[in-house]
């Protein structure tokens, strides 16, 4: 028996306070099993105990609810007995050090978190931030993880529809892959994580366990180091062969009545899945670790309680059901096995060899899990001192396009399957969210990810609140009514006063959002320490919206016909501090533009019931955001290959300011008819500007320049494709 | 009269099976099995579809374990009675991994995943399979990682001579040429048959252009499949 010293303990990332918790928890010193069943429990991971806290003050609740955070998704109600799932998750620290498999496994947990809940994912979308392109690491980890979250969604056969993709230094060392995925489900067939019923069997299915990804969720609790790399070990292996297998096999169990609760072994693997369901339930576990399939010889309960093999899952069922059960599952090919029993002790029993070798109070061990209040303090932000470029409006145009963050994607969605499963109404190039149609109805769901971390660095608040703001925008801007969030909230070390402050306002910039949207946050995760030797990425808390489009054929995307009218919605005032103007001269400094939600509420209700009532007149919608009123018209152009005509109002002072502005709350609506639009923003108080005229082959702002359409595409492809194949 | 029965063999990780199964049922009006891999008795004889997907995983080589399904073994005698056999994507690879048609799908020449729209021209109407299609060039979607034909130049120059080359990517207006040609294959094919005109493979998925529009092309390739039953 090993000897549990200092050095095993803080080796487990344990803190001498929480050590001293352990021992009053259990009345004794834990074994090595018990202490390592400690270590993840209370990982920053599993326990959020930094931010536990201020995530409880988020608002979760609404009408459309089912279900809120702390079950494996999040749950809303899309009426006629349907409900969607969704949740999004971090991958960050196994992609960095493997990025193929890091990717893969990402998409491939948060798949299984939401099919887990009953439902049928329908669409995975992701969300990315690289360093620097030039970076040496950065376009073989690119490569890694777009590879990788296409070849796990493709083989599955769930398509890949959007997400985001930036680069920026801070994340040099840290990259973030947060993958998120929605599913579909019928209201009366949702399963839970509620273990029930004294006796009943507990059934592992899937992948055999093996010693891949021990500790990982410690892992991704830690600040890396020059010897990171050497926790390679710690990455897990994705199969979406396997993935495939259990999905299809639980959908065939789920139409039965079979399961009384069933959770996935993500982080912490058997652990955090058998303590869960007992604790949500209130019950005993025994485990007889003897039965767990194991893929290599003499594996120990402490490897295989602490295994992060991936393709696992954990399920309660009716002792009716055992053999149904199993013959479906062998049906499908997959290893299934009886390893355990709901007790009513309320411990963790756990045997092997016919011994107990761990015995947890699960209660205890779950409630008190640390809870911190970490000191925070608004940290000082020095600028660089930069030689300030200037540009002429279409040289930065061109620049803006032809740039790492706005060049066009298509190397990336083109490794996406997006069109299996016959339901992509629009992937994310074509619209401002995606949408995927409820499959044999005629509504629609439309998603969207979104974060501005540029803006977060320098007002986290402002920031998240914005990331809210426009994931609502983005929504509304494709015909749908908003309805909830997922946040994904990456951050670097807690413990440092600065970062904490930034988790602090930037879930206080959420909670403020949300609720003056009503747009409750369902599910989320949080990813903190992406910090390597004492440099933190910036606040990166991203924000995946969902929402209902009640038919279809109201959907609007990034569509324009020769002859239709474009119009500004919302006030613009030329706000360029943090722009993507100012960043390429260089101008890195001062504030992300106001957010005054009460407009937002009003231009966001007025261009949703537009396109509403005259769904026939509006051709297509595109929100305004990073790169201001110019770079939305661009995307249009190229989009579409189609020319505008643009004219600057003729009381705009500053036309650099205008076009290049990124204030908030604004909408460009392209329109068939002009008097409709005049006379409806009229009655509603709403400020509208005309701006353009779609016509012709040439990109054109009058009196200032014009480019060709096409050199406009060329300049949008051009960096991606020299970027990669050089 | 009730409707006739095609037969879809289904194997673990078969993902258009769903797709293909409700755009058949939908556009040719007929009730469709669902065959398990596993199964060696095919019923329904009059037709029978591999649906796309990853077969195993496509461990080893794309559609190389399905080969040694029973299912698979029946498709084999059946197709040798000329059973017309339509394989679409991963079920195209299984095909030619049975030799049931010429050639092998390999890495795409970037060795990447892609999806994408794109225009089909069609080489041969003169197939049971093609002869209704009014249009020359349609667009269906491709979505493979090995879907580059290859083959020897004897074989090619076989496949011309017997117009067995039944779909190449296009442009728009049916131009074939290198820059429209998405995975590098030989000759920009697409899809090809057998010597004896009852097996049909084809990359690109008519199965997803099915939807939203009536105008889709994969509805005119599913109704032109009625004259065969």
């Amino acid at each position: 028996m090993i000897k549990i010293n200092k050095h095993i303990v803080s080796e487990h990332g344990i803190s001498e306070d929480e050590f001293k918790l352990i021992k009053e928890i259990l009345q004794r010193e834990p074994n090595l099993l018990e202490l390592g069943i400690f270590s993840v429990m209370w990982s920053e991971h599993c326990s959020y105990k930094s931010t536990k806290k201020w995530l409880k003050t988020l608002p979760t609740s609404g009408e459309k609810v089912i279900c809120g955070p702390g079950e494996n998704a999040g749950i809303i109600d899309i009426g006629d007995n349907e409900a969607i799932v969704f949740k999004m998750e971090s991958h960050n620290h196994p992609s960095f050090i493997e990025p193929y498999q890091g990717a893969a496994t990402g998409v491939g947990g948060i798949m299984r978190d939401v099919f887990t809940m009953g439902a049928r994912p329908i669409a995975n979308l992701n969300s990315l931030r690289f360093g620097s392109p030039k970076h040496p690491k950065t376009k073989q980890l690119l490569s890694g993880v777009v590879k990788g979250i296409g070849d796990y969604g493709n083989c599955v056969g769930v398509p890949t529809v959007g997400g985001e993709c930036n680069f920026h230094e801070s994340y040099n060392n840290n990259i973030l892959v947060n993958a998120m995925c929605i599913g579909l489900v019928k209201k009366n067939k949702i399963f839970y994580s509620i273990a029930k019923g004294f006796g009943n069997p507990i059934i592992y299915v899937g992948a055999k366990t093996g010693r891949d990804g021990i500790h990982g969720a410690t892992m991704a609790s830690a600040e890396f180091d020059d010897h990171s790399e050497d926790s390679r070990p710690q990455v897990q292996v994705g199969d979406p062969f396997m993935e495939k297998l259990l999905l299809e096999s639980c959908q065939e169990l789920m139409k039965d009545d079979a399961i009384i609760a069933i959770q996935d072994m993500g982080a912490a693997g058997l652990t955090s899945s058998s303590f869960e369901m007992a604790s949500k339930g209130s019950c005993g576990v025994k485990l007889f670790l003897d039965k767990v399939p194991c893929r290599e010889d003499k594996m120990t309960p402490y490897e295989m309680m602490l295994s992060e093999t991936q393709e696992r899952m954990l399920m309660v069922i009716k002792p009716s059901k055992k053999k149904s059960t199993l013959r479906i599952f062998k049906k499908w090919g997959l290893e299934a096995a009886e390893i355990g029993v709901i007790t009513k002790t309320g411990n963790m029993e756990i045997f092997f060899n016919n011994s107990l070798v761990g015995k947890l109070p699960i209660k205890p061990l779950a409630d008190s899990s640390p809870e911190y209040d970490r000191p925070s303090e608004k940290p000082f932000i020095k600028f660089k001192k930069e030689n300030h470029k200037n540009f002429s409006i279409k040289s930065a145009l061109i620049k803006i396009i032809s740039s790492p963050n706005h060049s066009s994607k298509k190397w990336i969605y083109h490794q996406y399957d997006r069109s299996v499963m016959c339901d992509t109404y629009f992937s994310s190039e074509q619209s401002d969210s995606a949408v995927i149609r409820v499959h044999n109805s005629t509504k629609a769901i439309a998603v969207t990810c979104d974060c501005n971390p540029i803006y977060c660095n320098s007002n986290p608040k402002l920031g998240a609140e914005i990331g809210v703001a426009e994931s609502w925008r983005n929504l509304i801007a494709s015909g749908a009514d908003p309805i909830a969030i997922t946040d994904n909230l990456n951050f670097g070390n807690p413990e440092k006063k600065e970062i904490m402050y930034q988790i602090k306002e930037a879930i206080k910039g959420i909670k403020t959002a949300c609720e003056a949207l009503n747009y409750p946050v369902v599910s989320g995760n949080v990813s903190l320490y992406n910090e390597t030797k004492n440099k933190s990425i910036f606040p990166t808390p991203v924000i995946g919206g969902v929402g209902v489009i009640k038919n279809i054929s109201r959907s609007k995307g990034l569509r324009m016909n020769e002859g239709d009218k474009i119009f500004i919605v919302g006030n613009s005032h030329g706000h360029l501090e943090l722009s993507e103007f100012n960043r390429i001269c260089n101008k890195n400094f001062g504030s992300p533009p106001p957010l005054d939600l009460k407009e937002e509420i009003k231009n966001g209700n007025f261009v949703r019931n537009f396109i509403k009532k005259y769904n026939s007149i509006v051709t297509g919608c595109h929100d305004i955001s990073e790169g201001g009123i110019i770079l939305a018209l661009a995307e249009l152009a190229i989009r579409n290959e189609k020319g505008l005509n643009i004219k600057i109002p003729s009381n705009v002072k500053n036309s650099k300011n205008w076009l290049f502005g990124e204030d908030q709350s604004r909408y460009l609506l392209i329109v068939n008819n002009e008097d409709i639009i005049k006379k409806v923003a009229k009655k509603e108080n709403i400020k509208l500007q005309e701006i353009a005229t779609v016509s012709g082959d040439k990109f054109c702002i009058i009196k200032k320049f014009e480019i060709s359409v096409k050199k406009l595409i060329k300049y949008n492809n051009i960096w991606f494709e020299n970027f990669i194949e050089k | 009269m009730p409707k006739k029965v095609v037969s879809i063999v289904v194997f673990p990780g078969s993902n258009c099976d769903r797709d293909l199964d409700i755009a058949v049922q939908k556009y040719m009006d007929v009730n469709t099995e669902l065959v398990w891999h596993d199964d060696p008795n095919i019923k329904n004889q009059e037709m029978i579809f591999i649906p796309g997907g990853f077969s195993f995983g496509d461990y080893l080589r794309s559609g190389a374990l399905a080969t040694k399904s029973p299912a698979m073994k029946e498709v084999i005698r059946l197709s040798k009675k000329g059973v017309p056999i339509i394989g679409i994507c991963n079920g195209f690879q299984i095909l030619t991994e049975c030799k049931l048609l010429d050639g092998a799908l390999i890495d795409n020449y970037k060795r990447l995943f892609i999806c994408k729209e794109n225009f089909v021209k069609i080489e041969n109407k003169n197939t049971q399979f093609t002869k209704n299609i009014h249009k020359n060039v349609v667009q269906f979607p491709i979505a493979h990682a090995q879907g580059r034909f290859y083959t020897s130049e004897d074989n090619l120059k076989r496949l011309e001579d017997n117009n067995q080359i039944v779909f190449k990517y296009s442009s728009r207006d049916g131009k074939i040429n290198k820059s429209e040609n998405p995975n590098g294959s030989m000759n920009n094919i697409a899809g090809i048959i057998n010597k004896n005109k009852n097996i049909l493979g084809l990359m690109p998925h008519p199965e997803r252009a099915v939807n939203f529009s009536e105008d889709n092309d994969g509805i005119s390739f599913f109704r032109g499949l009625q004259n065969l039953l």
